[in-house]
């Protein structure tokens, strides 16, 4: 166990007292009453067997078992962030933000890796948490591959091809120094991304989500390289759907 | 019932600065859209005699990591601490985020820093320690929409078409839909609020045209960040566009107006998967429903080229559009590249229909 998840686990005393220790936790759950509206304006909740209002319930039980295994669950990776319910919330409530606190410590302390959504976290630092540290652009036309994004269709194909003449005709400076859109962004800026990342406890979560996912790999029997997406884990965690999430 | 609409969408008015604004690139406009980047820029500058920076030191707000939850708070907050100390290298105050994830991830931010101020002193140390850096909170933060609404007086005196049919005179009929990001978050901080978003409306119906209120207007496009992200769970995306599409269908939109460079793409892209994989376009001439941003549609009615602000990038083509309002393209200019060069045509999709040969 990494020293990160060691202090986590030394420090608290249960999981809703874990979970206040995020400002975002004290900010978007106060008093719920349980009214549901979250839920009806949900599109994840129409979508997938998901209930937002009885997240808050399970977590205003603050019953340990019930937390973990909410933290262990599919459950809370179902959120498409859209933030609906807090524009809804009678009692100015976000579940979307309690969401985010669960999976944060979901990452933290190594659960995610026991549920099929909660490991997709391994994709998703291959993909967007890489593309930051390399880049300085969450996305990049380059990361959008026809293989990887079959929906984006014959027309982004045909400019992923011809990115450089396309883009700049548009008025871009596609991978060149200086300004503009998608300007190759310098080594000094990157730096200071980079040690932003080192201090704020941002490296340390893509460490946890790396050192978690070897082990889950392992476990799986699936190959896994220390880098790229070109491997049998992140492939797994990408594209595997076991169709059993919807309603 | 408009009376009451309109006397509660009043009360969701906001300051959006006049001048001096520090612009932040968006990560998926400047890969999807450039060309919108591009004319908002041209607009402000050599329209509206605007003082816009666009400063090549910037980065990524990690807007779209923090929220598929591969970013922590507390890494977010910094970096957005670092563009706001660029912004005050450039003696700026008025922070202008050209994406609306961008525009409530820094809205979020700074509201978070309002009422938790050890949260900002934390941010602050952080920065000074990762960079030696020290920042300013912007007087100002609107979103790029804002000011282009601010000024759709100004941008109208200068427009060479108009949104209407030029054949039948009648108003083009409008599909607006601003993203969740722009008003769900914090309603005090978009013109119109979260119910009545007046946004785009507000520019659809100066230029001309006529606003569709329809059952889904505010749902989601489906981008849901890691739904859409992770390719096992692109369906909850698809399915999102599908519904909102099927709720418009019969007001029958002439096309379909966003604020938002996520919303801009999936509407768009998903139109093409839907039609390829079922079948059904939500036009009657099997060609789809074009998606414009506010940028593309400006330039458009200020006659700019369509192929510069760069409808040929988008999926759902759009010569269909251009003709009902009577805009001049020239087809062969189309897949001409920054060379000069003529540089291929895409693929055909299979049931799609398109206006070029490919």
């Amino acid at each position: 166990m990494n020293t990160f998840v060691e202090t986590i686990k030394y420090s608290m005393k249960n999981y809703y007292e874990l979970l206040s220790t995020d400002v975002r936790f004290c900010e978007g759950l106060t008093a719920c009453m349980n009214c549901g509206v979250c839920t009806a304006i949900c599109p994840a909740a129409e979508f997938y067997k998901y209930d937002p209002r009885q997240i808050c319930n399970t977590v205003q039980t603050r019953d340990d078992d019930q937390i973990e295994a909410l933290l262990k669950s599919d459950t809370i990776w179902y959120c498409g962030q859209c933030m609906s319910c807090k524009a809804r919330c009678p009692r100015g409530n976000v579940p979307a933000m309690v969401i985010s606190v669960l999976r944060r410590f979901s990452q933290e302390l190594g659960f995610f890796t026991e549920s099929e959504k909660g490991r997709q976290q391994f994709a998703v630092k291959r993909t967007v948490g890489d593309n930051i540290i390399n880049t300085g652009y969450c996305v990049h036309i380059d990361s959008v591959t026809p293989k990887l994004h079959p929906e984006q269709g014959p027309v982004w194909k045909w400019y992923y091809e011809n990115a450089e003449e396309v883009a700049d005709r548009l008025g871009a400076n596609y991978n060149k120094e200086g300004g503009g859109a998608l300007r190759k962004i310098s080594k000094e800026n990157l730096d200071e991304v980079k040690k932003i990342f080192d201090v704020t406890g941002g490296t340390a979560l893509y460490e946890q989500v790396e050192d978690s996912s070897k082990v889950q790999a392992k476990l799986m029997k699936l190959g896994f390289d220390d880098v790229g997406t070109n491997n049998e884990y992140f492939f797994h965690t990408y594209i595997e759907n076991s169709e059993n999430h919807q309603k | 019932m408009n009376t009451i609409k309109k006397h509660f969408w009043n009360e969701y008015q906001k300051e959006i600065a006049n001048d001096n604004y520090y612009y932040e690139r968006s990560c998926i406009r400047q890969s999807f859209f450039p060309g919108s980047e591009t004319a908002f820029l041209k607009i402000l500058r050599d329209e509206l005699g605007k003082k816009i920076i666009d400063d090549q030191h910037q980065h990524t707000c990690t807007g779209i990591g923090y929220h598929s939850d591969i970013v922590q708070f507390d890494t977010t907050m910094t970096i957005c601490a670092r563009l706001f100390s660029l912004m005050s290298d450039n003696e700026l105050k008025n922070f202008v985020p050209s994406c609306v994830t961008s525009f409530g991830v820094f809205t979020e931010v700074v509201e978070t820093w309002n009422q938790f101020p050890e949260e900002l002193e934390k941010t602050r140390k952080f920065l000074r320690e990762a960079t030696g850096r020290e920042f300013k909170i912007p007087e100002n933060i609107a979103h790029p929409s804002d000011i282009i609404y601010k000024y759709r007086k100004e941008l109208k005196q200068k427009m060479k078409y108009q949104l209407v049919n030029h054949k039948t005179g009648k108003p083009l009929r409008v599909v607006e839909h601003t993203g969740c990001h722009y008003g769900k978050i914090f309603s005090h901080h978009a013109v119109g609020g979260a119910e009545f978003p007046q946004v785009l409306a507000g520019m659809i119906e100066e230029w001309g045209g006529e606003v569709i209120d329809y059952p889904e207007r505010r749902h989601c496009c489906g981008f849901g960040f890691r739904q859409y992200l992770v390719m096992a769970n692109r369906g909850y995306s698809v399915a999102n566009t599908k519904k909102k599409f099927e709720s418009m269908e019969e007001y029958k939109p002439d096309f379909v107006l966003t604020n938002c460079p996520g919303c801009t793409m999936f509407m768009d892209r998903w139109q093409y998967t839907i039609a390829e994989m079922e079948g059904k376009t939500y036009d009657d001439n099997g060609m789809g429903i074009p998606v414009l941003t506010y940028e593309e549609l400006a330039g458009l009615l200020l006659g700019y080229n369509p192929w510069d602000l760069g409808l040929q990038v988008h999926q759902v083509q759009s010569e269909s559009l251009l003709d009902k309002i009577g805009i001049a393209y020239d087809p062969a200019d189309k897949f001409i590249g920054k060379s000069g060069k003529f540089i291929g045509i895409p693929e055909k999709p299979e049931i799609l229909k398109v206006d070029y040969d490919g």
